[in-house]
């Protein structure tokens, strides 16, 4: 049996404009979410801010109510068994947010650990056992607000995993962490993966997801866009190749934005995107197998000023982004 | 570990860490004696100029009860929005603990603050102003103190749950802090007043309390007062443990929890 099992997963929210004449809006966050996790997995769920994922998550968590659909964690109904299935899950945001700044980090825990009913005997235990894991054994006696993000990251872990849920929630748990507390937290997640525990992880990191997740799939406004392993997303883009065309845009019509329509048209180009860098832009080309696009692409770009131009093989970020982007 | 035994220990370990968290900061600290010192100094610098010792140990105990009254009215709806801003209020929905229990204890540590606030304020009433509280009945006093204090800590609990639900749902406490002092007679008799006013007061613990607390000082009998401010208290927790569930169904069901 799957441990969870989301069924067409909707959720609307109505926003208000004005202040005397009220002005009412439905925007659909989510829309039609379907998935499973097997145990043991960890499953990636990937998305540009706004996708949905944190809404989908909300839902699975007991936050959020649907608008319709359905979801079950261990055959719990997230809407009817509310309670029980709290009892199976946990749940750890990024951020400096979540903790209490006055009290020690075991302070935290000990009330976390009320909160989520670990036994009282087995309390110190469970509250040593996991600051080792997550390399706070020493500093347990500091309070929160002297932590860095990295420490508070993985304080936060701690904190999820105290009543050993059966069903791990990590959103997006590496943001704002340096690259060091980044790499400590990813070893952190790895440790839990080998130790046979399910995760459902969101990430906008594609090498975090590329290195931790067994399998993935894509949101892209409120829709599954994609789903499968690392290599079957990769696979989608490696049969053909990426130029990357340095750029330095002026006003106008030599801005290089107003011309991805005419290279997203050329034949054999599949996506086009625009990311902007510190003094210039890159071109993103995503290219057909076969196809050689460079001539094509440099003639399009006429009259900007243009720099490198690379042709690589394809990543699991360029799936992403041509995904997201499509 | 039955399921009284561990509500009764969430409730205490609760009670202990939020306790902790009001403790430690020395702003917060040096506030809590301010803020009830300086309201209670007003009214009594008021009531002095009628001349009448007795006038004034009427304002003196009122003055007493009030700074408790405004450390929770204001700070129980307060200490919600900080958990909402903290980012732990969704921790705390999430849990599998009634919702109930969780927030109890932060308006029970909020009391013990208050009852701080009470005593300080009878003993800068006696300092500054000479008032001398003469106890009659010590024991009916101390019962009614406790009484006052516990039921207002569940009204707070009543307040303090409405900000599950709306986000603005802190400026319902501040409302409440100057009428209430009005409303709940502590410093004008509430005979003052007309006759819907009273029926509003009346369904304040805290007007029961304050007419068992002066009773007991004055060798009146304070124990029906006692017991009306105690069901009301009873009484409030209820409604509150009662809304905290429905609030939380209709936050779920609104999107009023933190999204982010």
């Amino acid at each position: 049996m799957s441990i969870l099992e989301a069924h067409d997963l909707r959720r609307t929210f109505t926003t208000t404009t004005g202040v005397l004449r009220r002005n009412r809006k439905e925007v659909e966050a989510v829309r039609g979410v379907s998935f499973a996790i097997e145990p043991g997995e960890l499953f990636g769920l990937l998305g540009p801010n706004g996708a949905g994922k944190t809404t989908t998550i909300k839902m699975l968590i007991t936050l959020l109510l649907p608008t319709s659909g359905s979801a079950t964690i261990l055959g719990l109904d997230v809407v009817r068994d509310a309670r029980e299935v709290r009892r199976q899950i946990g749940y750890v945001f990024g951020g400096d947010r979540g903790l209490y700044e006055r009290l020690s980090a075991l302070d935290n825990l000990r009330y976390f650990a009320e909160l989520y009913a670990v036994p009282a005997r087995d309390q110190r235990a469970r509250i040593g056992e996991l600051l080792e894991l997550v390399g706070l054994t020493g500093r347990e006696k500091e309070r929160v607000e002297g932590f860095s993000r990295g420490m508070r990251q993985r304080l936060h872990i701690a904190r999820g995993l105290l009543h050993d849920p059966a069903l791990l929630f990590l959103d997006e748990p590496s943001i704002g962490i340096d690259p060091v507390g980044a790499r400590e937290l990813r070893q952190t997640i790895a440790g839990l993966r080998d130790q046979g525990k399910t995760i459902l992880l969101t990430t906008h990191y594609m090498f975090e997801a590329d290195e931790l997740c067994d399998r993935i799939a894509v949101i892209r406004t409120g829709e599954l866009v994609a789903q499968g392993t690392p290599a079957q997303l990769k696979a989608r883009v490696t049969a053909g190749s990426v130029v990357e065309v340095e750029t330095f845009s002026g006003v106008g019509e030599t801005d290089v934005r107003g011309r991805v329509g005419v290279v997203g048209a050329l034949a054999g180009v599949r996506s086009v995107v625009v990311d902007d860098g510190a003094v210039g832009e890159t071109l993103v080309v995503q290219v057909e197998p076969g196809a050689d696009v460079t001539a094509a692409v440099l003639g399009a770009l006429r009259g900007i000023r243009v720099g490198r131009v690379v042709t690589r093989e394809p990543t699991l970020e360029d799936a992403y982004v041509q995904l997201v982007s499509s | 570990m039955s399921g009284l035994a561990r509500a009764v220990r969430v409730l205490a370990v609760g009670w202990v860490l939020q306790l902790k968290i009001l403790a430690v900061s020395a702003f917060d600290g040096i506030l809590n004696i301010v803020y009830p010192l300086f309201f209670a100094t007003c009214a009594l610098l008021m009531f002095r100029q009628n001349g009448d010792p007795q006038t004034l140990v009427y304002a003196g105990l009122g003055a007493a009860v009030m700074g408790t009254w405004s450390a929770m009215a204001t700070s129980a709806s307060g200490a919600l929005q900080g958990q909402r801003w903290q980012g732990t209020l969704e921790l705390l929905v999430t849990a599998p603990t009634r919702v109930a229990l969780a927030v109890l204890p932060i308006t029970a540590a909020l009391a013990t603050v208050a009852l701080y606030s009470l005593v300080a304020t009878l003993i800068w009433g006696r300092v500054l102003f000479g008032i001398e509280v003469a106890i009659v009945s010590p024991v009916g006093f101390a019962v009614a103190l406790l009484v006052t204090l516990v039921s207002l800590a569940t009204f707070g609990f009543l307040l303090s749950v409405t900000v599950v639900r709306y986000r603005t749902g802190w400026a319902l406490g501040n409302l409440l802090e100057y009428p209430g002092w009005l409303l709940c007679g502590f410093l004008v008799p509430l005979d003052l007043f007309p006759e819907w006013v009273r029926w509003i007061a009346r369904a304040l613990p805290p007007t029961w309390g304050m007419d068992a607390i002066r009773a007991a000082a004055a060798g009146r009998d304070p124990w029906f007062d006692t017991a009306v401010c105690a069901g009301l208290g009873i009484g409030y927790a209820a409604l509150g443990a009662f809304l905290s569930e429905r609030l939380i169904d209709s936050a779920r069901r609104h999107a009023t929890l933190a999204l982010t």
